[in-house]
């Protein structure tokens, strides 16, 4: 009789505890420190470091496997792409890629992956399952921006010395059009509903927007901070709210995340992060957004719905790429 | 591998012919052997594609827009510098104009523009000379020059008034951008106001305010002087004495070679009044490199050696730089000097202009480069723009040791009203040139 009250006393405070605690819905931060070598591990509730781990040589670009059990690193220096486990960030094993690769993307089905490798005008086509090159395509002077259409039939690849977007079929694996940018492209994105395509441009100090449908350009996003000179607004990273309204730009040594209208193309905020700000994720439920500030080895927290940065978190030295995974 | 997957996707590029690429070759064929069979005469002066030599399976030549750049370079006799590490490769200069041809072509071959480099070299200027105007008649239109400052003038003036555009990449002569500019003649290379200014900065930044000035007995390292005291007035430094080193050139080595030299720097630089830095112009890299460690007195060296303000240092990695280094190293199978960068940057103005304008012709190019809308990446972290009242390439400078970056120029704290970039140099205010905007 004792033991059974206290079955039910204990279950009654187990229920209790789950019922008045909401579950704490942390998700992770991946972000790759480019001068240490390592991946700093970041829980997006507590909003610091959990863990910092060792990679190889130079790691920039981070993407997660469809199913975030790998995180899937371009390792620059060591001219390869490494998979560690999401969870107990262990070495899971290499996949082969071009001379210095950049960045990465996936094919919406989780399977091939696209590399953009910044020293031989390539982007490499590998199966990550078989670990295997499966194609190379030319594409122009230090490829480094990869977008992925919505419905994965068009991969965009930005060429920083020839100032392209390339648009690449992902069936022939062959370029169909090249729509000419300003200077030095760096990323490449689309909209959730495919109908945009942003592409950043770092020296010309631009962000221009092109129909897919047709490649041709709807809008080109200009930027005016006061106090900052115009050579100091290096648009790089971009990432779009998954309702698609709302872009964040960063602007490089400017310092600053730009917050733009995705109708109207017009800025609507800036906001100071840390120095020399590269690269953006949002956590998965869009109210975070991570910023990579690569000169001052650190990355800025953002409140998407208050627009506002509300931390700073100290990371390795250079923080270059960003991802979040959903657990 | 790569070679074929280029010209298979450049055939492919000619996307809409791609299925009837051989159509389009079979029918020239076919056109071609009406044309000789029926005229036997005519046959004899065929052009290569009428006699069946278009039928390559790329898209057919003629739609390909190609774009002659001329390089001219005059072969000046200079004594060899002192360090092994220092000399002149046969193609200094030259390596970094093939690469941006290079560079050019790989968007050229998005956009159907072909850019072919011709090389005119001599040693005698007017022979030089000759040469160009003989390419310049023959249908080019544009020149990038490593010729002596005279000879620029010259060239310039022979063209004038002819659909030619000039990029000198060579001459640091700041006259050739004031008293001496001319129209048709812009300027990669930073003249030595740029350079002087850009080291003056950062030795004040550091506050090295008290210079020794040591010239060598050329024409070229007194003009660098007159830069280096121009920039000390400018700046807020002090030359607290200046001496020459007058030597006999002899041979760069012996078999013998630090004793003498051992001796020799202590005793030319006691006895001068406290100072910072020995700023040491020696632009023949004649003795200059003999100074550091060897002053009477434990200072840093800079200026033609020790640390040095330069368009490029082979080991800039900044900016995307390493990309950059790693294809010229690939290409030319040795590190990229200054020359070769100022070279780069020329045959890029041209090539990024040709593909903003959809043109090879100086009519569509010339005034879009003089234009505000025209900037180049020069992996210098920011746009590089021209100078509009006399062609000269605005351009961050980097100071260098031997073997790393040290600082850029301009250095922070330097205001200006338009561009930090035009601080370094003689600014629009104080210029000479009338005829650029002519």
């Amino acid at each position: 009789m004792r033991f059974k009250v206290g079955c039910v006393w204990t279950l009654g405070v187990c229920v209790a505890l789950m019922v008045s605690t909401p579950a704490a819905l942390a998700d992770t931060a991946f972000v790759t420190n480019e001068k240490d070598n390592t991946v700093s591990v970041i829980d997006t509730e507590k909003l610091e470091v959990i863990k910092t781990f060792k990679v190889g040589h130079r790691p920039r670009g981070i993407i997660l496997s469809k199913d975030a059990k790998w995180l899937i690193i371009c390792v620059s220096d060591d001219n390869i792409i490494q998979v560690y486990d999401t969870r107990t960030y262990e070495f899971i094993k290499l996949l082969p890629s071009g001379p210095d690769p950049e960045l990465l993307i996936l094919h919406p089905s989780g399977n091939p992956l696209y590399i953009a490798n910044e020293d031989d005008n390539l982007v490499t086509v590998v199966d990550i399952e078989q670990g295997k090159i499966l194609t190379d395509i030319p594409v122009g002077v230090e490829p480094e921006g990869m977008g992925m259409s919505p419905d994965g039939k068009v991969l965009v690849n930005t060429s920083e010395t020839t100032n392209m977007a390339h648009f690449i079929s992902t069936e022939t694996n062959k370029t169909f059009d090249n729509v000419l940018v300003d200077a030095r492209p760096r990323v490449a994105i689309y909209n959730k509903a495919g109908t945009q395509l942003w592409v950043s441009s770092e020296i010309g100090g631009t962000v221009t927007v092109i129909n897919p449908a047709d490649r041709k350009i709807i809008g080109k996003i200009h930027f005016e901070i006061p106090g900052i000179t115009r050579e100091a607004i290096q648009p790089v990273g971009i990432r779009i709210t998954k309702d698609d309204k709302t872009a964040f730009v960063a602007l490089g040594p400017a310092n600053r995340v730009a917050i733009v209208n995705t109708e109207t193309l017009k800025v609507e905020k800036y906001l100071l992060v840390g120095q020399r700000v590269w690269q953006l994720a949002f956590t998965p439920d869009d109210k975070l957004l991570f910023t990579t500030n690569g000169t001052s080895n650190d990355v800025s927290v953002i409140d998407v719905d208050k627009q506002k940065v509300i931390k700073s978190i100290r990371t390795g030295r250079y923080p270059w790429g960003v991802v979040v995974a959903p657990f | 591998m790569i070679e074929a997957t280029v010209a298979a996707n450049r055939s492919d590029l000619g996307v809409s012919l791609a299925g009837t690429r051989w159509g389009l070759a079979l029918a020239i064929l076919v056109a071609a052997f009406c044309v000789s069979s029926a005229t036997p005469g005519l046959a004899q002066t065929a052009t290569p594609a009428a006699s069946g030599e278009g039928a390559e399976p790329s898209s057919p030549k003629k739609d390909v827009l190609t774009i002659p750049i001329i390089l001219a370079r005059e072969k000046i006799d200079k004594p060899l510098p002192l360090s092994l590490l220092d000399l002149p490769p046969a193609d200094d200069g030259i390596a970094g104009a093939q690469l941006g041809l290079k560079d050019n072509n790989t968007t050229g071959r998005f956009v159907n523009q072909e850019f072919i480099l011709d090389v005119v070299e001599d040693a005698d200027p007017d022979k030089l000379i000759k040469d160009v105007l003989a390419k310049v008649e023959g249908g080019a239109q544009f020149v990038l020059a490593d010729v002596g400052p005279d000879t620029l003038v010259k060239l310039a003036d022979t063209v004038a008034g002819k659909d030619v555009l000039i990029i000198n990449y060579g001459a640091a002569d700041d006259r050739l951008r004031e008293e001496d500019c001319r129209p048709q003649v812009m300027h990669t290379a930073p003249t030595r106001a740029m350079i002087a200014d850009a080291l003056a900065q950062y030795l004040v930044w550091k506050k090295w305010r008290r210079w020794f000035l040591v010239l060598g007995p050329k024409k070229e390292d007194k003009l660098f002087a007159d830069a280096l005291r121009r920039a000390a007035k400018r700046f807020g430094a002090k030359i607290v004495e200046e001496r020459t080193f007058a030597y006999e050139t002899g041979n760069r080595r012996a078999d013998g070679g630090f004793e003498q030299v051992q001796q020799q720097i202590p005793t030319f630089t006691q006895e001068a009044p406290d100072y910072d830095v020995l700023v040491v112009a020696d632009e023949g890299n004649l003795f200059g490199d003999y100074l550091p460690y060897r002053t009477w007195d434990a200072r840093p060296v800079a200026g033609t050696a020790g640390l040095v303000a330069t368009s490029w240092h082979p080991a800039i990695e900044m900016w995307g730089g390493t990309q950059f280094q790693n294809r010229f190293k690939r290409m030319a199978n040795r590190s990229m000097r200054p020359l070769d960068y100022n070279a780069w940057m020329a045959a890029r103005i041209i090539g990024e202009a040709a593909t903003r304008k959809s043109s090879g012709s100086y009519k569509d190019l010339a005034p879009f480069i003089k234009s505000a809308d025209f900037e180049l990446a020069a992996f210098k972290g920011v746009r590089l723009t021209l100078r509009d009242w006399n062609g000269q390439l605005r351009q961050p400078v980097p100071i260098v040791s031997p073997k790393l970056l040290v600082s850029v120029s301009p250095q922070l704290g330097f205001l200006h009203q338009f561009t930090v970039l035009d601080t370094l140099g003689v600014d629009k205010p104080e210029t000479k040139c009338a005829a650029f905007t002519q």
